[in-house]
């Protein structure tokens, strides 16, 4: 059969299932059979999880973007053209230059986005590392401090759960080794009762943050920011004063979701195993898109794009289906700045995290490297 | 009008059924109901105990053989 394969987002997610296809589909590429393309917004492509490493100036800058044309495999169309509409009824996406892409075969990869106007005063007045402009500030303000109060807000829904937990760890290591020790307190808070959603690595955390003398406020959902008074407020009725205010945004999904009537919120309902939105059968949702109750995370994306390689091929070649994803996370823990941890989980099995070693973290700082290997497809 | 909304948390381990209550509840109006379906056995204590104190209403907490149905009304 024919397959238009379109892509929406150039992330990892994006990336890896066109670069994936290009491999698998090399024949049906070379006949005109089969074509593939992707949609991006940007022509960067940004190493987000290298993120963590620029607040404490551990960050290659130059290092964490690529050209994503210079990523994906000469093969696949690349245009940056971000999606405007997204009609699933006609198998056409509208993108905003004006131009219509018709597909057989859709892959929504547009991810999550940072949302800190859900929060009155909590874009004003707090720092965040999810974008690297954002990143820099965090890294004058932590350069710039020199004692005091403060406080990491953590919001929902937000991106790689593991990253508040390794900021909070590193930036504690971080200012003891400026000096700074007895001079600072830091306040964990968190929307539950506990310090992360998963409660294996809650556990391992607490008494980790009892031996560094790190303060932890659950059951925190903020409510509002007071930059003039540095109070932050929760919908629970406490109230936190600050110095500095590190925050992780709530997130959405993309604009172009809602606006097409595709989900809530930027999300879009999907079918946990198939990965398949639901009601449809040509349109595949990876990575932070979906609505399935599971970590936003690059891992979540490589391994579901993965399963949609393997699912989008055979559908091709054999008009036939091959295997389900089984909820498959993996994430690395930064513990500090010289040790790590990892923890993985599907949806049969639960995380253990082991005790943090040296080795892990050169293993994660290896993986930063050689992620663009994961992009291309190659591991 | 009001809805309810089904999160079906079941066999999800991060970032929990707590955690997609209280963002299913962030993107819906007051008067919606979130029925959160959870095999964690703590989501049957942890959420009625938080909805008290951020003050929603706990409309239904049933245990349904292999996993809890814990429904909660958004009031602010």
């Amino acid at each position: 059969m024919r397959a238009r394969i379109l892509i929406l987002g150039s992330g990892m997610g994006g990336t890896i299932v066109a670069n994936g296809l290009a491999r698998k589909l090399s024949d049906e590429l070379r006949t005109g059979d089969a074509t593939i393309t992707v949609l991006g917004t940007t022509p960067k492509h940004l190493y987000q999880p290298g993120l963590l490493y620029v607040p404490f100036g551990r960050a290659r800058e130059p290092e964490l973007s690529r050209d994503e044309r210079s990523i994906l495999d000469r093969r696949i169309n690349f245009m940056v053209d971000p999606a405007k509409r997204i009609d699933t009824e006609n198998n056409v996406v509208h993108g905003e230059s004006g131009k219509s892409y018709k597909y057989d075969f859709l892959v929504v990869a547009t991810g999550s986005h940072l949302a800190p106007e859900m929060v009155p005063g909590l874009a004003e007045s707090s720092y965040q590392f999810y974008e690297l402009e954002a990143a820099r500030k965090l890294r004058d303000a932590i350069d710039g401090f020199d004692g005091g109060k403060i406080v990491i807000n953590v919001n929902v829904p937000h991106k790689c759960p593991v990253a508040p937990l390794e900021i909070t760890l590193m930036l504690d290591e971080h200012l003891k080794q400026r000096g700074l020790t007895d001079k600072f307190e830091i306040t964990y808070t968190y929307p539950i009762g506990r310090l992360h959603g998963l409660e294996p690595v809650s556990h391992w955390a607490v008494p980790e943050f009892e031996r560094r003398g790190i303060q932890t406020q659950v059951f925190f959902n903020t409510k509002e920011v007071d930059g003039a008074a540095k109070k932050i407020h929760s919908e629970e009725g406490d109230t936190l004063d600050y110095d500095l205010l590190i925050t992780i945004p709530p997130h959405r999904g993309a604009q172009v979701i809602e606006d097409s009537g595709l989900g809530t919120a930027g999300w879009i309902p999907t079918n946990p195993k198939t990965l398949l939105m639901e009601g449809s059968r040509n349109v595949f949702v990876i990575g932070d898109t979906t609505n399935i109750p599971i970590s936003k995370a690059g891992s979540t994306a490589h391994f579901q794009a993965d399963t949609v390689v393997e699912n989008l091929t055979l559908m091709v070649q054999e008009g036939r289906w091959l295997r389900e994803y089984d909820g498959k996370v993996f994430c690395f823990i930064e513990t500090g700045t010289s040790t790590g941890t990892y923890i993985w989980f599907n949806y049969n099995t639960p995380p253990k995290p082991t005790p943090p070693t040296q080795m892990v973290h050169w293993a994660k700082l290896a993986y930063n490297r050689m992620y663009w290997l994961s992009a291309s497809g190659l591991l | 009008m009001s809805k309810r909304i089904v999160v079906d948390a079941r066999g999800c381990f991060c970032p929990g059924p707590m955690m997609e209550l209280i963002s299913a509840l962030k993107r819906h109006t007051v008067g919606d109901e979130v029925e959160v379906l959870s095999q964690d056995k703590g989501s049957a204590t942890d959420i009625p105990l938080w909805t008290k104190k951020v003050g929603h209403e706990l409309v239904s907490n049933e245990h349904r053989g292999d996993h809890w149905s814990i429904v909660v009304r958004k009031m602010k």
